[in-house]
C-alpha cells in the first residue's frame, strides 16, 4: 500500500501533466462536499457551544466560550470531522469509481493504450485531495465558530464582545498552522487509502462492496490515529 | 511476429496455462478457440503484457516482453490495440471521447485533426451518429463497435480481440465478425481473436488454433482445421456445428 502511494506521488511530478483532471477532481472532492461539511460544521459548533457553556458556567468563565469553541474547532474538530465527512462522501465514491473501472477492465484498457492508470486516475485525486481538504476544513472552522456564536450569544446570552475577544486573545497562528498541517495529511490519507482499495478490489460485486467499506473504515481509523501522533508533536 | 514458448500460468492452486507454444503469423487473422474456462483470455493478456507468465517467454518481433515494465513495455504496447470482452469503454466519457482517448493521450494527432479521424472511424463501424452517447446508453453490439473504433483509430499493427461476440445475438455476432474481417482486409493488421463461437469463426479466420488443458493442441489454416482428425478437436468443432435441441413434445403429441 505504501508503494502505491510512492508511485502515485512520483507520477504527480512526471509529464504529461493533466491540470484539467486535477480541476475536475477538485470539483468532485471539494465543491461537491461543501454542503455536507457546512451542515456538519454548524451543528458541531452549536453542540460544542452548548456543552461548553454549561461546563464553563461552573467556574464563572462563560466569557471564554468563544475561545473554547474556536480552539476546539481549529485544532481538532475541523480537521478531523471535516476529513471524516470527505471520507464518507468522496472517499467511498472514489473507491467505487476506481473499483468498477477495475472490474469492467477499463483500467486494463488504459494500460493497453500505454496510459499509466496510476498517473491518469490516482495522481490527480491525490493532488486534489491535498488541496481540497484544507479548504473544506477552513469552511468547517468558520461555519462551526458561527454555529457556536449562534448558540452561545443568541441563545444562551453570552456577551458578543467577550465571545469574539476571547477568540482574538486565545487563538494563535500556531493553532491555525497545526490544523492546516493536519488537514493536508488527512487529505492525503483519504485519497491514498480509498484509491488503493478501489484499484486492488476483488473482481466481484461483493469484493467492491468490501473494498468500499474497507476504504472508508481504514481511512477513518488512520485519520484518528495520525491525529493523535500529530497532536502530540504539535502541542 | 508473436511467439509464445513454454508459457505457464497459474492462479493460486489452479494451473491455467501449462506450457503454451504458439506462433502467430503476421498480417493474418488467427482465432484461438477452446471450451469456456480454458484460459483463452489469460493467453491473450500475456501477448500484451497484462499478465506475466510464471514460466516461459513471450516474444513480440524479437523482443521478449514478459519481463518488461514501464516505458519499455509501453513502447511495445504502442503497436497494439485490444478489444475487451465487455468493450471496456470509459463510463465517464461519451463515445466520441472514448475513441479520441488514445489519439489524445498518445499525442498521435493534433486536437484539430481529432474530430475528423474519430468521426471517420465511427462511420466505418456504423456509429456515425452516436458520438454524443455515453456507454450506458448503448446496446451490447454498439459498445463492441465503439470499442473496435477505439482500437482501430490509432492504426495499430496488432489487434487482440477478447471474445468480441460473447453476449450478442447471432445476427449481431455475425455483424461484428464481418466488421472485424472487413477492417482486417482494409487495414491489414495482425489480428488475434479468442472465441468459442464455432463454426462462425471459420469463414473469417486465416488460421485457427485450439487451446485445451492449458496447451495448444492443434493449429492449422482455417479451411484445413475442420478436417483435422484429432478426436478432441473434432468433438469441439462438431459440437459447435450441431443443430439445437428439438422442440419438447406437449401433451397429446407423439
Amino acid at each position: 500500500m505504501f508503494l502505491f502511494l510512492l508511485q502515485a506521488i512520483a507520477w504527480i511530478f512526471r509529464p504529461p501533466f493533466r491540470p484539467a483532471r486535477i480541476l475536475n477532481q477538485l470539483y468532485f472532492i471539494g465543491f461537491k462536499t461543501t454542503f455536507v461539511v457546512t451542515l456538519t460544521a454548524i451543528f458541531t459548533g452549536m453542540v460544542l457551544a452548548l456543552q461548553g457553556y454549561y461546563s464553563l458556567r461552573k467556574f464563572g468563565a462563560e466569557g471564554l466560550l468563544g475561545s473554547a469553541v474556536a480552539l476546539g474547532m481549529i485544532r481538532e474538530l475541523g480537521p478531523v470531522l471535516g476529513s471524516l465527512m470527505v471520507t464518507a462522501r468522496s472517499g467511498s465514491a472514489m473507491t467505487a469509481e476506481i473499483g468498477i473501472m477495475r472490474i469492467t477492465e477499463q483500467i486494463d484498457a488504459m494500460e493497453t493504450m500505454a496510459v499509466n492508470p496510476i498517473q491518469y486516475l490516482i495522481a490527480p485525486k491525490i493532488v486534489a485531495g491535498v488541496m481540497a481538504v484544507p479548504l473544506l476544513v477552513a469552511i468547517f472552522d468558520i461555519v462551526g465558530i458561527f454555529g457556536g456564536y449562534l448558540v452561545g450569544v443568541k441563545l444562551l446570552g453570552v456577551s458578543s464582545g467577550s465571545f469574539w475577544s476571547s477568540i482574538e486573545s486565545e487563538v494563535g497562528w500556531s493553532d491555525v498552522y497545526g490544523g492546516f498541517l493536519k488537514s493536508i495529511s488527512f487529505g492525503l490519507i483519504v485519497t491514498w487509502v480509498c484509491c488503493y482499495k478501489g484499484f486492488y478490489t476483488e473482481m466481484s460485486a461483493e469484493g467492491l462492496g468490501k473494498a468500499t467499506t474497507q476504504g472508508v473504515v481504514l481511512s477513518s481509523v488512520l485519520i484518528l490515529v495520525w491525529d493523535y501522533f500529530l497532536t502530540s508533536v504539535l502541542l | 511476429m508473436i511467439t509464445m514458448r513454454g508459457v505457464e500460468k497459474g492462479f493460486g492452486q489452479q494451473e491455467v496455462l501449462r506450457g503454451v507454444d504458439l506462433e502467430i503469423p503476421p498480417g493474418q487473422l488467427t482465432t484461438i478457440i477452446g471450451p469456456s474456462g480454458e484460459g483463452k483470455s489469460v493467453l491473450l493478456k500475456h501477448m500484451i503484457g497484462l499478465l506475466k507468465p510464471d514460466r516461459g517467454e513471450v516474444w513480440v518481433d524479437g523482443v521478449e516482453i514478459s519481463r518488461l515494465r514501464g516505458p519499455s513495455l509501453d513502447k511495445v504496447r504502442k503497436r497494439f490495440a485490444m478489444l475487451f470482452q465487455s468493450a471496456a469503454l470509459f463510463d465517464s466519457m461519451n463515445v466520441f471521447d472514448n475513441v479520441a482517448f488514445p489519439l489524445r493521450e498518445k499525442r498521435l494527432a493534433s486536437e484539430s485533426k481529432v474530430p475528423r479521424m474519430v468521426n471517420d472511424m465511427l462511420e466505418r463501424v456504423g456509429l456515425g451518429e452516436m458520438g454524443h452517447k455515453f456507454p450506458a446508453e448503448l446496446s451490447g453490439g454498439m459498445k463492441k463497435r465503439a470499442g473496435l473504433a477505439r482500437a482501430l483509430v490509432v492504426g495499430p499493427e496488432i489487434i487482440l480481440f477478447d471474445e468480441p461476440t460473447t453476449g450478442l445475438d447471432p445476427l449481431m455476432a455475425r455483424t461484428i465478425h464481418n466488421l472485424i474481417r472487413s477492417m482486417h482486409q482494409v487495414f491489414g493488421f495482425t489480428a488475434i481473436m479468442v472465441s468459442h463461437q464455432v463454426p462462425d469463426i471459420f469463414p473469417i479466420s486465416d488460421w485457427v488454433a485450439m487451446l485445451k488443458h492449458g496447451k495448444i493442441i492443434a493449429m492449422a489454416r482455417s479451411r484445413d482445421f475442420q478436417g483435422l482428425t484429432d478426436p478432441v478437436v473434432r468433438e469441439f468443432v462438431l459440437a459447435g456445428e450441431m443443430p439445437g435441441p428439438s422442440s419438447v413434445e406437449g401433451p397429446g403429441q407423439s
